[in-house]
C-alpha cells in the first residue's frame, strides 16, 4: 500500500509531439483514482509512466515516497491490468495467477494460498485448470485481476480493463472491481475513457484533455462544479448543454438573453458571483436532466422557455427530445408521461440554480 | 395466379440451378488440376520405387514397359544396408543434421527475440539484413566458404558442415522467428516484465512455449535443409567415410560410367524416409507456423 506522486511529468516522442504535458497529481494511500479523458490525451501514456513500460521524458514519479524513474517494472512492486487481459495462453489459470510468485520465488504453499483467496475473492475457484481459451471474456478480466491480486502490490494499475467486454458484462465487471477494491483496499490508478465507468468507480476522477489535467476531484464536485467547458461537457450523459447567451443587467438582477429573444433570470444567489461579467458574452450551460418539462417542482429558480423538438427518444424511464436553438443542438430530459411531439412547441423549465455560465475566449467556468 | 409466379419462381430455381453448377464447376477444375499435380508430384518417387524393386538385369532389359515389375526383389535395399560405408553415410548424416538443427534453433531464437522484441537502435536494419544474406545462394557462397573452413582446418570434415550448414538456414529461420514473435502481442511481455521476468525468464517462459508451431516450423525447414544439402559436402568433402548421404550415394553408387540403378534409387528413397517421417507427424504445426502472421488474431 503506498501514495503514488506524480510531478511534472513530460512525455515527448521523437519529433517533439508530447503526449503529456507536465501533469502534477498526488494519490494517497488506499485511494481509488480514475484518469479519464477522449483518446490521445495523455491516460493511457502516464499510467504506462507508473508501471515503468514507458519512459519519463521529464519530471519525477514516486510510489510509497520512492523515485522510480529509473527503477525497472518488476522492482516497482505494482500489478497492472490490461484491456486485453494479456494472460500467458499456455498457462493455466491457476498458473497463470502464480506466475508473478513463482519469479520471485516465493514458497509453493504460499503460492496456493494466496492464488485459491483470490480465486475466492473473484469467484473464479472451478476455473483454475482450465486455459485461457477455455474462458469467457469476463472470465478472462478475472483471471487478469485475480494475476494482480495475488502480488499484494503497492499500486494497481488497470488500463481500460472493461472495454472488450459487451455492456452488460461491463456494468457487472464495474461492480465487480469495486467489490474487491474494498476487500483489498489496494491504491488504484484506473485508466478509461468511460465517463460513467469514471464516475461509479472513482474516489477521485482525473479529467485529462491534450495531455494536461483539465480538472481532479470527487465525482460529484465534477459534475456540480466542472472547471471548464471541457470537463462539463465530458461528464454526465448526455452530455451538457452549451447554449451562446447574453449577461445583462437589469435592476439590480442579471438576466441571460438567449438567441431568439429568450430570458432567463439569474438566481439571486449567483448575482455577486456573475456580476463582473455582465454586458459580456458567455456559453449558458445547462445538463438535459436540468431542463424538463414544465411540472409543479419543488427545485427552486425554475425559468421558462418554450421550443419545438426536432427528434424525441423515449428511453423508458424518461424521454429525451432533442430541440436546435440558434445552431446549438439542445437536449432535455422529460417526464416519460408529457405528450411531447416533434414539431409541436413545449414549454420547458431551466432549473437555473444548477446552471453553469462559460467564458467563450478562455473556456473556463465563471 | 399460378402464371404469373411460375417465371418468378423459375428465375430463382435458375439462379440457385447455376450457382450450383458454377460450384460444380470449380470443384471439377479443382480436381482435374490437382489430380494432374499429384500426378507429376509422385511419379517420380514412384518411377524411384519401382526401379528400386528390380534387378540390375531387369532395368537394363529394355523390352516391356518399364513401369511395371516381373520380378520385385528386395536386393537392392539389403545389399545397401549390409554396406557399412551406406550406414555411414547415414549415420553422418544425422549427426551433422542435428547439430546444425540445434545450432539454428539457438542462434535464430535468441536472434529473433532480440531483433522482434527489444527494440534497439538498428534493430530494423539488421533485422532486413538478416534477411538479405539469404538471398545469396549457395552455389556462390562456397568458394569464399572453402577458404574459411580450409583456414579452420575442418575441410574433409563432417563437423565442417556443422560449421558452414547454418550459413543457409540460420537467416531463414530467424526470419520466421521474428514474424512468429511479432504475432504475439506486445502486452503479454509487459505483463510479463510487470510480473517480474527479466529478459531470459521472458523468452524462456512465455515466448518459446507460445511460439512453439513457429519453433517446429523453422525447425523442419533447417531439417530439411541440411538433410538435402548437396553442394557444400560435394564442394567441402571429399573421404567417403566424412560424407553425408546425399553425395555418398551419388558417388559410391555411380563407378565410371556404371550406374547401379536400383541401389542408387533404393538408396535416394532411404534418404528420403527422415523428412517424410518428420513432415508427416509435424504437418499440422509446420502450417500453422507458416501461416501465423495471416492468421493470429
Amino acid at each position: 500500500m503506498a501514495q503514488v506522486s506524480l510531478r511534472k511529468i513530460v512525455k515527448a516522442y521523437e519529433g517533439g509531439v508530447q503526449a503529456v504535458k507536465g501533469i502534477d497529481l498526488e494519490i494517497s494511500d488506499h485511494e481509488f483514482v480514475v484518469l479519464v479523458g477522449p483518446s490521445g490525451c495523455g491516460k493511457s501514456t502516464t499510467l504506462r509512466m507508473i508501471a515503468g513500460l514507458e519512459e519519463i521524458t521529464d519530471g519525477e514519479i514516486a510510489i510509497g515516497g520512492t523515485v522510480v524513474n529509473d527503477i525497472p517494472p518488476r522492482d516497482r512492486d505494482i500489478a497492472m491490468v490490461f484491456q486485453n487481459y494479456a494472460l500467458y495462453p499456455h498457462m493455466s489459470v491457476y498458473e497463470n495467477m502464480a506466475f508473478g510468485l513463482t519469479l520471485r520465488k516465493f514458497p509453493k504453499a504460499e503460492i496456493d494460498k494466496r492464488v485459491k483467496e483470490a480465486a475466492r475473492i473473484l469467484d473464479i475457484m472451478p476455473l483454475l485448470e482450465r486455459k485461457p481459451k477455455a474462458l469467457s471474456g469476463g472470465q478472462r478480466q478475472r483471471v487478469a485481476m485475480g494475476r494482480a491480486i495475488v502480488r499484494d502490490p503497492k499500486v494497481f494499475l488497470f488500463d481500460e480493463p472493461l472495454s472488450n467486454l459487451d455492456a452488460k458484462l461491463r456494468v457487472q465487471m464495474r461492480t465487480e472491481i469495486k467489490k474487491v477494491h474494498q476487500t483489498v483496499n489496494t491504491t488504484t490508478v484506473y485508466v478509461t475513457h468511460d465517463q460513467v465507468e469514471a464516475m461509479t468507480l472513482a474516489d477521485r476522477v482525473v479529467v485529462m484533455n491534450h495531455g494536461v489535467i483539465e480538472q481532479v476531484g470527487p465525482p460529484q464536485v465534477l459534475y456540480h462544479s466542472p472547471a471548464t467547458k471541457f470537463v462539463a461537457g465530458f461528464i454526465g450523459s448526455p452530455a451538457m448543454n452549451f447554449i451562446p447567451a447574453r449577461l445583462e443587467q437589469a435592476s439590480g438582477a442579471l438576466r441571460l438573453h438567449l438567441t431568439q429573444g429568450i430570458s432567463l433570470d439569474i438566481p439571486a444567489a449567483r448575482t455577486e458571483r456573475y456580476r463582473q461579467h455582465a454586458g459580456k458574452d458567455v456559453l449558458f450551460g445547462i445538463r438535459p436532466e436540468h431542463l424538463t418539462d414544465d411540472k409543479p417542482t419543488d427545485k427552486t429558480n425554475p425559468a421558462p422557455l418554450t421550443l419545438t423538438p426536432e427528434v424525441i427518444e423515449p428511453m423508458g424511464m424518461e424521454t429525451l427530445a432533442h430541440f436546435k436553438l440558434d445552431g446549438a443542438e439542445i437536449s432535455a430530459r422529460l417526464d416519460p408521461a408529457t405528450p411531447a411531439a416533434v414539431g409541436a412547441p413545449l414549454r420547458l423549465i431551466a432549473h437555473m440554480d444548477q446552471m453553469h455560465l462559460i467564458d467563450p475566449t478562455t473556456d473556463k467556468v465563471l | 395466379m399460378s402464371t404469373t409466379t411460375a417465371p418468378a419462381e423459375q428465375g430463382i430455381y435458375h439462379t440457385a440451378g447455376s450457382l450450383r453448377s458454377e460450384r460444380r464447376w470449380a470443384l471439377w477444375s479443382a480436381y482435374i488440376s490437382l489430380v494432374v499435380a499429384a500426378i507429376i508430384m509422385l511419379a517420380p518417387p514412384v518411377y524411384m520405387l519401382l526401379t528400386s524393386l528390380k534387378t540390375s538385369a531387369e532395368v537394363a532389359d529394355q523390352s516391356g514397359s518399364p513401369w511395371w515389375v516381373r520380378n520385385p526383389t528386395l536386393e537392392n535395399y539389403w545389399a545397401l544396408l549390409g554396406n557399412r560405408m551406406f550406414i555411414d553415410f547415414f549415420l553422418n548424416s544425422a549427426k551433422v543434421t542435428i547439430a546444425v538443427v540445434a545450432l539454428t534453433m539457438v542462434i535464430s531464437v535468441l536472434a529473433a527475440f532480440a531483433l522482434g522484441r527489444m527494440r534497439f537502435w538498428g534493430s530494423q536494419a539488421l533485422a532486413t539484413g538478416v534477411f538479405l544474406t539469404y538471398l545469396v545462394p549457395d552455389t556462390l557462397l562456397f568458394i569464399p566458404l572453402y577458404q574459411i573452413v580450409g583456414g579452420l582446418g575442418l575441410l574433409d570434415n563432417a563437423w565442417g558442415l556443422v560449421l558452414v550448414y547454418p550459413t543457409l538456414t540460420v537467416p531463414f529461420c530467424t526470419w520466421i522467428m521474428i514474424g512468429y514473435f511479432a504475432s504475439i502481442p506486445k502486452e503479454l511481455d509487459e505483463a510479463a516484465l510487470i510480473d517480474g521476468a527479466n529478459w531470459m525468464q521472458m523468452l524462456w517462459k512465455i515466448f518459446i512455449p507460445v511460439a512453439l508451431p513457429g519453433i517446429i516450423a523453422a525447425t523442419i525447414f533447417a531439417f530439411t535443409v541440411s538433410w538435402a544439402a548437396f553442394v557444400y559436402p560435394t564442394a567441402f568433402i571429399t573421404t567417403p567415410s566424412e560424407m553425408p548421404m546425399t553425395i555418398g550415394v551419388v558417388s559410391q553408387l555411380i563407378r565410371g560410367d556404371t550406374f547401379a540403378w536400383g541401389q542408387l534409387m533404393a538408396g535416394a528413397l532411404l534418404a528420403a524416409l527422415p523428412p517424410v517421417v518428420i513432415y508427416a507427424f509435424l504437418m499440422d504445426y509446420y502450417i500453422a507456423g507458416l501461416t501465423a502472421g495471416a492468421t493470429k488474431g
